[in-house]
């Protein structure tokens, strides 16, 4: 089980980063939503994995820590506020300068302009 | 009084809610009194937390009296107070400012000035990891639309790189986190510090990636060399009392710098002891230079003022890679000092702006001032404080960095970095200086743009400051060093913060 929820959190972080390093405001918004799950689930295994096991005292005779699922549900609820923030920056900076490239200038040479297509 | 070390956090917080409540949201003049009143009660509170702090010792103060390690303590020693006073004080100066007219440009200036002070306080008060994490949150977003207030292209550009910036460094500050609490099983900062002595083997590893993890994001806050290209873009174009209320916001990073490196990953840390310093010496060094070249390169006043903030910071990490009880003192004395200057500076940049028409704030012959002699004497008396020039603070605080080193391959490399860098500010700040007072063409304006009242009393509040901290500097140095004996003792920054943890 370490095994599979460890690779899908590198997955997830590598997707991430690999969007947010993207030119488009776009893409880098999906990254960061990327990240912040991979996050997100992470935190949640630094209280270590167990099956069976509530949070709850005396309902199995194992138990799971609470604090991670504490602070996930803060990171969740940040996360999401931090994300509709970027997005609705994202939309303004389009209204704003014209583009939807994160550095507000479209990069000049000929390969980027026939690939963003009609824009100009 | 015992729920004194919330009330930094409680204040702007119920101010900035009244605020957006219908009686007070209506009116702009309702809402600048409130604020005014506001962010006096928080610089009364936080003058008595200080005092308090100064006579009874550290102040522990449990939420929900949950006692420590279990629930979020807030910790109010020495080192946090006066920084927490630091805040107050520019909020306050910050805000006299702004109600004659800069905070007309967008909705909700006010509630977001205070959330963002919260913040700030917040983050300086907290003795839980993940707090400061939910802090430097609430700070963040009030500063993303802070940043926006008044609108404009360029703040829509900037505003976009510092946001993004932000929102990875927040997800690998929660890396850093979930890594430290799955090695260490605790979130308390002064339980950390006693905890990562005993770590061995591969969790020891583990915990390093953690520990380095956290240090790029407090460097992203801090403006430290790689991570450092966003800010004088923002600052620049951030209107005047956000600019002048961000200058705190990197001391928030070295601040937490601090904390961490001091007290968690300390000389007491084992394996993981004094983890960051290595990697502080290069980068502290190169941030240094790299603020300074900055300053040559800028074209106008904002973005050099915004290039010595990177300066600052850089002299201020190098103190916290010279770990010692000395390098840490001065650091204190010179994060109060160069806040207060350049928030000053940056409050001026926007009068001096205003008064030169269409030149702006950049280095370029315009217009006479219609105030030259006051504009004037202040900008002097500020840039001379920013240089650190020997009547004023910037000269104490310089000295002080100097004296702290104690090996000959410290003083070598800091010595001169350090001389170089205040030759370079003295350059770049007299440059600026005679072009914008000396080199005019045309007639002053004759439209009403001198500087109000109000706008005076908070420069003049912010660059008079700087004397008094020379004429008070004894007393501000012994304090500062009695707060840097606390934060390099593991007894009084760790043990004595949880009842029944003995060594």
């Amino acid at each position: 089980m370490e095994g599979i929820y460890a690779f899908c959190v590198g997955l997830l972080t590598a997707c991430g980063i690999f969007l947010t390093l993207r030119g488009r405001s776009f893409s880098v918004v999906i990254g960061l939503t990327l990240l912040s799950y991979a996050v997100n689930l992470f935190l949640f295994a630094s209280g270590r994995l167990k099956l069976n096991a509530a949070a709850v005292l005396g309902q199995s005779e194992q138990y799971s820590d609470p604090l991670p699922q504490a602070l996930v549900l803060t990171a969740i609820v940040i996360g999401f506020a931090m994300t509709a923030f970027a997005v609705i920056l994202a939309m303004r900076a389009r209204a704003d300068l014209g583009n939807d490239h994160v550095d507000g200038t479209l990069p000049s040479n000929n390969e980027d302009s026939q690939r963003s297509g009609g824009q100009h | 009084m015992q729920h004194l070390s919330i009330f930094p956090i409680l204040i702007p917080l119920l101010f900035g809610a009244i605020m957006l409540l219908p009686p007070i949201s209506r009116e702009l003049q309702s809402q600048r009194i409130s604020a005014i009143i506001g962010t006096l009660f928080l610089l009364i509170s936080s003058a008595t937390l200080l005092i308090t702090v100064d006579q009874e010792g550290t102040q522990l103060y449990a939420l929900g009296g949950w006692q420590a390690p279990f629930g979020i303590a807030l910790v109010a020693d020495r080192v946090s107070s006066l920084l927490v006073l630091l805040t107050s004080f520019i909020a306050f100066a910050i805000m006299l400012f702004a109600i004659s007219g800069k905070d007309k440009g967008g909705a909700y200036f006010h509630p977001l000035f205070m959330f963002q002070v919260m913040g700030i306080n917040g983050a300086f008060l907290t003795g839980d990891i993940f707090n400061l994490f939910v802090f430097f949150e609430v700070l963040l977003i009030a500063s993303y639309a802070l940043l926006l207030h008044a609108g404009g292209k360029q703040k829509t550009q900037s505003a976009m790189h510092y946001v993004l910036l932000n929102l990875v460094g927040s997800s690998l500050f929660l890396f850093g986190l979930g890594i430290l609490y799955g090695t260490l099983g605790t979130l308390n900062m002064a339980d950390m510090a006693i905890k990562i002595g005993q770590l061995e083997g591969e969790t020891t590893t583990i915990a390093k990636t953690g520990a380095l993890l956290l240090l790029i994001v407090f460097g992203l806050k801090a403006a430290m060399l790689p991570m450092h290209f966003w800010l004088p873009r923002t600052y620049a174009s951030a209107s005047a009392p956000v600019a002048a209320l961000f200058s705190i916001m990197t001391k928030v990073g070295i601040y937490s710098i601090f904390r961490v490196y001091t007290v968690i990953f300390g000389d007491e840390a084992g394996e993981l002891a004094n983890i960051a310093q290595n990697w502080l010496w290069p980068l502290a060094l190169l941030t240094i230079a790299a603020g300074s070249i900055g300053a040559f390169a800028s074209p106008n006043l904002k973005t050099l003022n915004a290039n010595l903030v990177i300066v600052s910071s850089g002299s201020l990490l190098v103190c916290a890679a010279l770990n010692s009880e000395g390098a840490t003192s001065a650091a204190l004395y010179y994060m109060v000092h160069s806040t207060l200057a350049s928030a000053g500076l940056f409050l001026l940049a926007d009068i001096i702006a205003r008064q030169r028409g269409k030149a702006e704030d950049r280095i370029v012959h315009s217009r006479p001032f219609s105030q030259p002699r006051l504009i004037g004497f202040a900008f002097a008396l500020s840039a001379m404080t920013l240089i650190g020039m020997p009547p004023l603070s910037g000269f104490v605080g310089k000295i002080m960095i100097l004296q702290a080193t104690q090996s000959m391959a410290q003083t070598l490399w800091i010595w001169p970095l350090i001389i170089i860098s205040s030759l370079a500010a003295l350059i770049a700040l007299s440059r600026a200086g005679t072009t914008f007072f000396w080199r005019h063409n045309g007639s002053p304006s004759t439209d009403d743009i001198a500087a109000k009242p109000t706008e005076i009393a908070g420069i003049a509040l912010l660059i008079l400051a700087s004397p008094l901290l020379v004429l008070f500097g004894g007393e501000l140095s012994e304090f500062t060093q009695q707060a840097a004996n606390h934060l390099h003792s593991i007894q009084s920054s760790a043990y004595s913060l949880l009842p029944g943890v003995t060594p």
